[in-house]
């Protein structure tokens, strides 16, 4: 009697163990093969092949002077003063364009997260940039910044703003603004979007309780709305750091880093060097450069996050 | 919930600042279709102007009838779509090992994937111009699905899995109690709850894919399977910049990905938001 219950167990077990094993290393991973082969192949392997190159002397243009080379790209990139500039420029480009995205983000999010009359329509008008093609956008804004058929220019007459109608673009003291606007205009619905979510999550209940207890707007704003939404705006403004660092593609298009190099990015650096100078090992060691620096501005975002919120 | 008396100052205040975002974001797009439809005479010397004296639409007879914008549009269409189906397909079984499981390495995982956010896609894209070379697939569109759908998988599984977690996992416990395996619970109770987030992230995926201008003109040179955004470039370059006929195929450009974009806005916000919730 005692044996053969024993037996029963042990079989049990097996069967317990088996199908945990196939739930926690097989079956997982049938749904996951297909993502993993895609990023590994598209990405990941040419990622290394990509930090190989920037040891490697590779340039079309001078196809015999091909192989490794060391550190030589790097040192080169130390006493490059292209690359400090566009460095310096990368920096307030992501600066100005995520702040003013957040903070118009938060805007819209807050007013759709309240009721007006149209709101359906609104919400889907308000969020269209964002599904408008880069290359387009940015053209659309040269035009709008162009003093012969853009309206832009005189309205900034009209404001004082400028003393004669002129290419802002044109003018190395302020030419970031033009793609940095158009950043703007493309990026505030990602905010909105994302923010607008993570409002709607707020429970009701809250702000009921806040309304009896007498709290002000200000009040119910820094003490419910804000600290609810810092995860998520942690988060999301990491992520579009990260991509806005990156982003070459309006640059390159309205200005294409000039006047005077006044608009160069790091970003846009990598594609001028790699297209235009065709010299694929320096621009992968910028490449790299730029790789370093957005995971230390991660590492150090994502543990500001642990430390500050206790979400 | 008692309701707050109504303030006259602070709803003329909303009302001005939604007229100021809906300005914002529409005025570039207004100002697209009015040079569009300008008469090319008109278009400089009536340049600033609000609206032109006289309307045309020769601007878009020209780039449907005379240029290769059909075959730029059906191409772009075919990447995209696919792109798209292949993306939403692929994410959606990540996210779910994403929601549903805890295995070995799905930290790691979770962290590859988001590194892949972060760095500059310019960095691989030589060593993606050599491998799809050496495939003999350089001028092929399916390459370009491929690396498109590589790139887009980690976003969409992100989005998917928050779709996932707000899905509570009773339904299909409560399946596979009666029988279902685990495939058929997600086949028959969590695939019909799941269509807006799977029409969601195909939407995003579309538009994200539409647009894509840099790989495209690295691994494309042959006229016939040049995506969009290459031939809105052939408008600049071939015909010196013919502003009236390229915003007219930019306008025309526009439409499937805001038709698509409109369709899914509200999805997306409600994906997000119930990931958010239960998540």
């Amino acid at each position: 009697m005692t044996t053969r219950s024993q037996a029963i167990d042990v079989s049990g077990e097996t069967r317990a163990r088996r199908s945990l094993y196939w739930q926690y290393m097989v079956e997982p991973f049938l749904y996951l093969s297909p993502a993993i082969v895609l990023i590994g192949t598209v990405m990941l392997i040419p990622l290394i092949v990509g930090i190989s190159y920037s040891f490697q002397a590779i340039e079309l243009l001078n196809p015999f002077n091909t192989g490794w080379v060391g550190l030589e790209n790097y040192q080169q990139l130390w006493s490059d003063r292209k690359f400090w500039i566009a460095l310096e420029n990368t920096f307030w480009w992501t600066f100005w364009s995520i702040s003013f995205q957040f903070l118009l983000g938060l805007g819209l999010a807050m007013l759709l997260n309240t009721q007006f009359y149209g709101k359906k329509l609104f919400q889907a008008l308000v969020f269209l940039p964002w599904a408008v093609p880069t290359f387009l956008s940015a053209l659309t804004w040269a035009w709008l910044f162009n003093p012969v058929i853009g309206p832009l220019p005189h309205w900034m007459v009209a404001l004082g703003i400028l003393s004669e109608p002129y290419n802002i673009m044109g003018d190395p003291e302020i030419a970031m603004w033009g793609p940095i606007v158009a950043n703007i205009w493309f990026g505030v619905p990602f905010f909105a979007i994302t923010l607008l979510a993570a409002l709607q999550s707020i429970p009701s209940e809250l702000y009921e309780a806040a309304e009896i207890d007498g709290a002000s707007a200000w009040q119910t704003f820094t003490k419910i709305t804000l600290p609810f939404l810092a995860p998520m705006i942690a988060i999301t403004v990491m992520l579009r750091t990260i991509w806005i660092a990156n982003f070459a593609d309006l640059i390159y298009v309205m200005t294409g880093g000039g006047p005077a190099n006044s608009t160069q990015i790091v970003s846009s650096y990598i594609f001028t060097t790699a297209f235009r100078k065709l010299d694929f090992g320096y621009a992968s060691a910028i490449a790299v450069a730029l790789l370093f620096i957005l995971l230390i501005y991660a590492v150090i975002l994502l543990w500001l996050r642990k430390k500050l919120v206790k979400i | 919930m008692s309701i707050a008396r109504p303030r006259p100052l602070l709803i003329a205040g909303k009302y001005a600042a939604l007229l100021g975002y809906l300005t914002f974001a529409l005025f570039p797009l207004y100002w697209l279709l009015k040079i569009a439809i300008t008469p090319d005479q008109l278009i400089f010397t009536e340049g600033t102007q609000l609206w032109p004296s006289s309307l045309t639409f020769d601007n878009f007879r020209t780039v449907l009838f005379q240029t290769d914008f059909l075959a730029y549009f059906g191409n772009s269409l075919y990447v995209s779509l696919g792109t798209a189906a292949a993306t939403t397909l692929i994410a959606a079984g990540a996210g779910y090992a994403f929601s549903r499981f805890d295995f070995g390495g799905k930290k790691i995982i979770i962290a590859v994937m988001l590194i892949t956010q972060m760095f500059p896609l310019l960095m691989i894209i030589a060593p993606i111009y050599k491998i799809v070379a050496s495939f003999g697939m350089l001028n092929s569109l399916t390459s370009l699905i491929v690396v498109y759908t590589a790139f887009n998988i980690p976003f969409a599984t992100f989005l998917m899995q928050s779709f996932f977690d707000g899905i509570p996992k009773d339904l299909e416990e409560a399946a596979m109690m009666d029988g279902c395996s685990r495939f058929q619970a997600l086949r028959k109770v969590i695939f019909p709850l799941t269509l807006p987030g799977l029409g969601a992230t195909l939407g995003f995926v579309f538009t994200a894919a539409w647009s894509e201008l840099l790989f495209a003109l690295m691994l494309i040179s042959k006229n016939e399977a040049m995506t969009f955004p290459m031939g809105l470039l052939t408008f600049v370059s071939k015909f010196s910049v013919d502003w009236g006929q390229m915003m007219a195929a930019g306008v025309l450009a526009l439409i499937p990905s805001c038709l698509f974009f409109i369709f899914i806005q509200r999805y997306l916000v409600q994906g997000l938001t119930s990931g958010a919730v239960k998540g």
